[in-house]
C-alpha cells in the first residue's frame, strides 16, 4: 500500500473523474427512446436535438441551467492529480466534490419534475419553472456513479477503513443503491398508512386502522375466526420449524449416510424450488382436494363423506413445506459440508462416540445455518402469496390481504400499507430473535491449517428417522410432481381424462419457413422475456449480494447493523408491497423505469439479493479469519484477497445464489404483476391469466416446461460454477456404506 | 481493484438507461377481460387502423391500482373491459377522460346510463347478469334438489355447499350484495346474507373462483356472473346455470380513456371502434358470453338469454358510489362476516 501511495495518481480515480467527464459532455443525460441496445440517437440530431444532448450541450445552448452547478463538482477533482494521497487536502477536495457533485443531481433530480416544479414552496421562491424534465439517462447515470465514487475515494483517503479504496467504495455503493431501490420505494409506499381520504397526515388513520379485528381477532378459540396477523405469523413458525428439520434431515443423509442414491435425492430437493407458483396448489387439489383422488379413495375405504380438509391452513402448510424446504436445504447443505471434519475427529480421539460427537460438536457447529435457514422459512412462509390464494380457503394471511387490499374491492392502500408494516414488524423479530440465538460464538471451522479429513457418519440412531423422513417426503414430492406432469397431458383436468400433447403444442410450436424458424406457440413471447431477465438478473443479484455478505462478516464500520437491516428488508416485504411501491416511486423522474424490462430486473435484484446475502454470511462466517489475514500480510490488498481466496471458497454460496436469483426471477409473481408490461410480460403472469381463463391444460403445461428449463439452467450453472473441493480426503461414500 | 464493483454498477447504470418507447399512431391498452379476448381486440384493431397496440391484461382492480399509482404520469391510454364499479370509480376520482364518442345512438339505454352516471368519463361495453350455477355430478352425489330461486340457498340442506366471493376483495361479491339490497330491500337483503353465511364453505378472493371450483368438483354451487358460469359449461365442466326466479342485478363491463392518455387521438379512435358491432362481434369468437353494448351486435347462442332474466333496475350511480359502497362493506363486515357459521 506504502508505494502506491507515492505514485502521483491513482488509475482509478483517474478513471472515474474520466467517466464524469463522459457522462456529461458526451452521452444523452436524459432517457433516449427505444431501450437499451437502441442507438438510433446517434443519428438522430445528437448532439444537439434536447432529447439526445449531453448535459454539457444542453448548457452551451442555454438551457436546463439547474444543471450547470455540477460543473464546479466536475472540475474540483482535477486539483488533485498531482497531489499525494497523504496530502490533507487529497480527501478533502474529493470529498467536497463527490459530495456537491451527488447531492445536487439528487437533489435537482426531485426538485424539477416533468410537470415544471415538484414542490410548492420551490414555485413560491422562484416562481413557475417553464421547463421540465424526464428521467436520468446513460450521462447522469454515470455521473452519478463518478461522484459517487470519488466521495468514498475521498473518504477512504481520511483513513477509514484503514484506507481501503474498495471496501469503502462497495459500502458505499451498496448503501446507495439499497437506499435506492428499498428504502425509497418502500417508505413511500408507508406513509400511504398515514394519510387520510382527504390526503392530509394524520396519525389517528393509522391506529384505526391498525387496532382492526380482522387483524388481531382471537376468534379461532371460541369458534370463529381469528386475525390475519395471528394467522401468519403461526404458519410462519411452524413452517419455519418444519421446513429447517426437513431441510436438515436431506442434508444430512447427504453428506453424513451411506444412502446409495445421493445425487437424485438432491436433483429432487431442487425440485419445489423451481416450481411456478399455483402448480403445486393445482397438484395438491387434484390430489387431497373435495373430489381429489386420495380424498376420494379413503371416502370409499371407510364409507365416510369427503371433507373440504384442505383449504385453509392444512392446504398452505402442505404446499408451503413443499416449496420452502429445498431453500433450507440448500442453505443447510453448505453448513453441514463446512463443518471441519477435524473437529469431528478430535471428539472421536477423545473417545466421543458418534451420538456424543453429533450432538456436541457437529449439531451445534451447524447453528448458523439452522437459524439462516429457520428465518429464511419463516419469511418466505409470510411473503408467500400463490399458494394461501389457491389453497387458503378461509385461512386468511397477510401477504393475500395486503393483495386485495390494493387490488380488491376495497382500493385501500393505506390498510396495505398497515398490514404490511405488521409483516415487517414480525418478519424483522425473527431476524433479531435469530441473531440473538447465535449469540457471539464463533463457528469458524475451516481455517488455513491442514484440514484433511472426512465426515464421520451420523449415529445409527440418528440415521434411521431421518433417512426415513427424508425419504418418505421425498415420496411425496414425487407424487406431487407426477400429477403434475399428468395434468399436462390431459386434454381437460378432472373432467376428460383422454391424453393428449395439444396443450404443449399450443404454447411452444414453431414453424419452420423460408425465413428460418417461426415461433408460432402463444407462449413464446414470454417466454424468451422470462429467460432474458432472468439470466441478466442473476449474476448481478449474485455479485451484489456476495460483495453484501463479504462487508458484513469481514469489514467493521459504523452503521453496520443498520446497513444489515437494510439489505434484509426487501425480502421481509411483501412481493405486493414491493410491486407497487415501485409503480409509486419509479414513475416519475429522476429514476423513471416503469413499463420496461429494467424494472424487473432491478426488482429481482433487491428481492433475490437477501439470499446471497444469507448463504454468503452462513458460508464466510466459517472461513477463519486468519486466511484473510495472511493474504494481507504477504501484500494482497483486500480486493485480491476477496477475489483470490474468499470467491474460491465460496462456490457453495455462490452456486446457491446464482441458481436461487434466476430461478426465483422466473417464478415470482406478486411483485411481477403489477411491474409487467404490454412489451415485457413474464411467463408467470401469463401462467396465472391462463388459470384465471380455465385453461388448466395450457398453464400446467408451460409451467412444466418452464421446471425442465430451470432443471437444464441449474445443472448447467453447476457444471460452471463447479464444486468445492475444500482440501479434504475423498468422502468415504466407496468404503462405507 | 474497483473492478468488480464498478462493473456490477455499471450494466445497472446501462440497463437503466433503456427505455420504454412513446412514437406516434401507437395505442397502449389497458385490457380487463379475458386474455384472449384482449388479444383479439388489439390484433383486430391494428389490422383495422395500422395502429400499433401495446396491450397490458390485468384485473380490473390491478389495473384500477395502477392507474391511480401512474396518475401523474400516465402510461396507459384507454382501459377496455372489467366490470363498471372501478371505471366508475376512476371516473369519480378524475384519473380517466370526458369523451362523447359519435357511436353512443348506436346503444343500448343501459349502457349510455352507465356513462351519463359517471359524467361520459366511461362508456358500458358489454353487460352480465349475476346468478349462480352448480355443479350437476356434485348436486346428485350428495342428493340434493335443484335450486332456482335466491331464497332456495338459504335451505338448511345445502350447508357447506354454497361459496361466494368475499365482498371486500372483489367486484362480484358486492354486486351480489348490492343486489340483494336492491332485490329485497336493506334489512331482509342483510336477513338474507345473514342466512346465506351459514350455508357458505369459503368467502373466495376473485369473483370468479367460485364456479372454477364447482367446475373442478371442488364446491357444488358458486354465485357469480352468469356468463362466467356459462363459459364453465361450455369447457365441459358439469355447470348448470341458474337465473334466479326473484330477479337479479348485473354489471356493466366498461370502457375508459385515461386522463392525461400520450395517444389521445389513437383512443378516441379505439373507443368509437369497440363500441361497432364488428368490434362487439369479436366477442363470439373467444366464447365471451356477455351481452354487447351495441344494439346492432350479435349475442353467443350460448349465451343467458337476456329476455327471460327478470333484471332489476340496479342502481349503478349510487351503489356504484364510494361512500354507499363503504358503508354497505362496513355493514357486511359487522353483521355479516363475524357471525359463526
Amino acid at each position: 500500500m506504502t508505494e502506491k501511495t507515492t505514485k502521483a495518481t491513482h488509475p482509478v480515480l483517474v478513471f472515474w473523474i474520466i467517466a464524469g467527464w463522459v457522462g456529461f459532455c458526451l452521452l444523452p443525460w436524459y432517457m433516449v427512446d427505444g431501450g437499451l441496445w437502441s442507438f438510433e440517437w446517434l443519428l438522430d440530431g445528437y448532439p444537439f436535438d434536447e432529447d439526445y444532448a449531453p448535459a454539457a450541450f444542453l448548457i452551451g445552448q442555454g438551457e436546463k441551467l439547474w444543471l450547470a452547478p455540477l460543473l464546479i463538482a466536475l472540475l474540483l477533482p482535477l486539483l488533485v492529480l498531482r497531489r499525494a494521497k497523504s496530502d490533507p487536502l487529497y480527501a478533502r477536495i474529493l470529498i467536497l466534490s463527490g459530495a456537491l457533485g451527488f447531492g445536487w443531481l439528487i437533489a435537482q433530480g426531485f426538485s424539477i419534475g416533468i410537470r415544471g416544479f415538484n414542490f410548492d414552496w420551490l414555485e413560491a421562491l422562484f416562481g413557475e419553472l417553464e421547463d421540465r424534465q424526464f428521467g436520468m439517462g446513460y450521462g447522469a447515470m454515470i455521473c452519478a456513479s463518478s461522484f459517487l465514487f470519488l466521495l468514498t475515494q475521498g473518504v477512504a483517503a481520511r483513513g477509514a477503513i484503514n484506507g481501503d479504496v474498495f471496501v469503502v467504495s462497495a459500502i458505499g455503493g451498496v448503501i446507495t443503491i439499497v437506499t435506492a431501490f428499498v428504502f425509497f420505494p418502500i417508505a413511500k409506499m408507508l406513509f400511504a398508512a398515514f394519510v387520510t381520504e382527504e390526503g392530509a397526515y394524520s396519525i389517528a388513520v393509522f391506529f384505526s386502522k391498525f387496532f382492526d379485528d380482522r387483524l388481531w381477532g382471537l376468534g379461532c378459540f371460541w369458534g370463529a375466526r381469528c386475525g390475519a396477523a395471528w394467522n401468519s405469523l403461526f404458519l410462519a413458525i411452524l413452517v419455519g420449524f418444519i421446513t429447517t428439520a426437513l431441510g436438515l434431515c436431506f442434508a444430512l443423509v447427504v453428506t453424513r449416510s451411506g444412502f446409495r442414491y445421493k445425487r437424485a435425492l438432491r436433483a429432487l430437493t431442487v425440485l419445489p424450488i423451481i416450481t411456478p407458483p399455483f402448480v403445486i396448489g393445482l397438484a395438491l387439489i387434484l390430489l387431497f382436494g373435495l373430489s381429489g383422488s386420495v380424498t376420494q379413495f379413503f371416502a370409499e375405504l371407510f364409507g365416510t363423506q369427503p371433507t373440504r380438509w384442505l383449504y385453509g391452513m392444512p392446504g398452505v402448510l402442505i404446499a408451503q413445506t413443499l416449496a420452502f424446504t429445498p431453500i433450507a436445504f440448500l442453505v443447510l447443505i453448505g453448513v453441514v459440508e463446512g463443518v471441519s471434519p477435524s473437529m469431528e475427529e478430535a471428539a472421536q480421539t477423545l473417545r466421543a462416540n458418534r451420538w456424543q460427537t453429533f450432538k456436541t460438536v457437529s449439531l451445534p457447529l451447524m447453528r448458523p445455518g439452522l437459524a439462516n435457514a429457520f428465518l429464511l422459512g419463516f419469511i418466505e412462509s409470510m411473503a408467500d402469496f400463490g399458494n394461501p390464494l389457491v389453497l387458503g380457503g378461509n385461512f386468511d394471511v397477510l401477504s393475500t390481504e395486503i393483495f386485495f387490499a390494493i387490488v380488491g374491492a376495497q382500493y385501500d392502500q393505506g390498510r396495505a400499507a398497515v398490514l404490511a408494516m405488521v409483516l415487517l414488524f414480525f418478519t424483522l423479530s425473527a431476524f433479531y430473535a435469530q441473531r440473538a440465538w447465535l449469540g457471539k460464538k464463533s463457528y469458524t471451522t475451516v481455517t488455513g491449517k491442514g484440514d484433511a479429513g472426512v465426515h464421520p457418519l451420523m449415529p445409527t440412531g440418528l440415521s434411521i428417522p431421518v433417512l426415513t423422513v427424508a425419504l418418505g417426503w421425498a415420496a411425496f414430492t414425487i407424487v406431487v410432481y407426477a400429477m403434475i406432469v399428468y395434468g399436462s397431458v390431459v386434454e381437460l383436468w378432472g373432467v376428460n381424462n383422454s391424453l393428449t400433447f395439444k396443450h404443449y403444442v399450443t404454447a411452444f410450436s414453431v414453424r419452420f419457413e423460408a425465413e428460418g424458424i417461426r415461433w408460432t406457440g402463444a407462449a413464446w413471447d414470454s417466454f424468451w422475456t422470462t429467460i432474458t431477465i432472468a439470466a441478466i438478473a442473476a449474476p448481478l443479484t449474485a455479485a451484489v449480494g456476495l460483495v453484501t455478505a463479504y462487508l458484513l462478516t469481514r469489514q467493521s464500520f459504523a452503521g453496520k447493523d443498520a446497513f444489515e437491516f437494510g439489505t434484509m428488508l426487501s425480502f421481509a416485504i411483501p412481493g405486493t408491497v414491493i410491486g407497487v411501491s415501485y409503480i409509486l416511486a419509479f414513475n416519475v423522474p429522476p429514476i423513471e423505469i416503469t413499463g420496461t424490462g429494467v424494472i424487473l430486473v432491478v426488482s429481482f435484484i433487491f428481492r433475490n439479493m437477501p439470499v446471497g446475502v444469507r448463504a454468503g454470511i452462513a458460508s464466510m462466517s466459517q472461513l477463519d479469519r486468519s486466511l484473510d489475514e495472511s493474504s494481507l500480510t504477504l501484500g494482497a490488498n483486500s480486493w485480491q484477497t476477496f477475489r483470490r481466496i474468499i470467491l474460491p471458497l465460496l462456490r457453495p454460496a455462490i452456486l446457491a445464489a446464482l441458481v436461487y436469483s434466476f430461478v426465483r426471477a422466473m417464478t415470482a409473481i406478486s411483485a411481477v404483476i403489477f411491474l409487467v408490461s404490454a412489451e415485457y410480460d413474464m411467463a408467470t403472469s401469463y401462467i396465472i391469466g391462463r388459470v384465471e381463463n380455465n385453461d388448466y391444460g395450457l398453464a400446467i403445461a408451460y409451467s412444466t416446461t418452464l421446471i425442465f428449463v430451470m432443471l437444464s439452467v441449474v445443472a448447467l450453472m453447476q457444471l460452471i460454477v463447479g464444486r468445492t473441493k475444500i482440501g479434504r480426503r475423498m468422502t468415504q461414500s466407496r468404503t462405507n456404506v | 481493484m474497483k473492478k468488480f464493483t464498478s462493473t456490477a454498477l455499471g450494466s445497472l447504470v446501462a440497463l437503466a438507461a433503456s427505455m420504454s418507447a412513446a412514437q406516434a399512431d401507437k395505442l397502449t391498452l389497458y385490457c380487463s377481460a379475458q386474455e384472449d379476448w384482449c388479444q383479439l381486440m388489439a390484433r383486430s384493431f391494428e389490422d383495422a387502423t395500422g395502429i400499433d397496440v401495446n396491450m397490458t391484461r390485468k384485473s380490473s382492480g390491478e389495473t384500477f391500482a395502477q392507474i391511480r399509482a401512474e396518475s401523474s404520469n400516465p402510461k396507459g391510454d384507454v382501459w377496455w373491459g372489467g366490470t363498471g364499479d372501478p371505471h366508475l370509480q376512476a371516473a369519480e376520482e378524475g384519473l380517466t377522460m370526458e369523451y362523447v364518442s359519435p357511436m353512443r345512438d348506436q346503444l343500448h339505454d343501459w349502457a349510455i346510463s352507465q356513462a351519463e352516471s359517471a359524467d361520459n368519463r366511461t362508456i358500458g361495453i358489454y353487460s352480465g347478469a349475476l346468478g349462480y350455477g352448480y355443479n350437476a355430478d356434485l348436486l346428485a352425489a350428495n342428493n340434493l334438489p335443484e335450486p332456482a330461486c335466491w331464497k332456495d340457498l338459504l335451505k338448511p340442506e345445502y350447508k357447506g355447499h354454497v361459496q361466494m366471493a368475499n365482498p371486500n376483495s372483489s367486484g362480484t361479491a358486492y354486486t351480489t350484495l348490492a343486489s340483494m339490497v336492491q332485490i329485497f330491500g336493506e334489512d331482509e337483503g342483510f336477513d338474507f346474507m345473514k342466512g346465506l353465511h351459514s350455508n357458505i364453505n369459503q368467502y373466495t378472493k376473485s369473483g370468479s373462483a367460485p364456479i372454477k371450483a364447482a367446475g373442478r368438483g371442488e364446491n357444488t354451487i358458486g354465485i357469480v356472473f352468469m356468463h362466467d358460469a356459462v363459459k364453465q359449461a361450455v369447457s365441459g365442466f358439469p355447470i348448470k346455470v341458474v337465473a334466479p326466479c326473484e330477479g337479479t342485478g348485473y354489471e356493466i363491463g366498461s370502457m375508459s380513456i385515461i386522463e392525461g392518455a400520450r395517444n389521445e387521438e389513437e383512443a378516441k379512435k379505439f373507443y368509437d371502434w369497440a363500441l361497432s358491432p364488428e368490434a362487439q362481434n369479436l366477442a363470439l369468437q373467444v366464447n365471451a358470453f356477455q351481452v354487447p353494448s351495441n344494439k346492432g351486435a350479435e349475442t353467443s347462442e350460448s349465451a343467458p338469454d337476456m329476455s327471460q332474466i327478470k333484471l332489476i333496475d340496479y342502481d349503478f350511480k349510487k351503489y356504484g358510489s364510494s361512500d354507499e359502497r363503504k358503508r354497505l362493506l362496513q355493514k357486511w363486515d359487522e353483521e355479516v362476516s363475524v357471525l359463526p357459521q
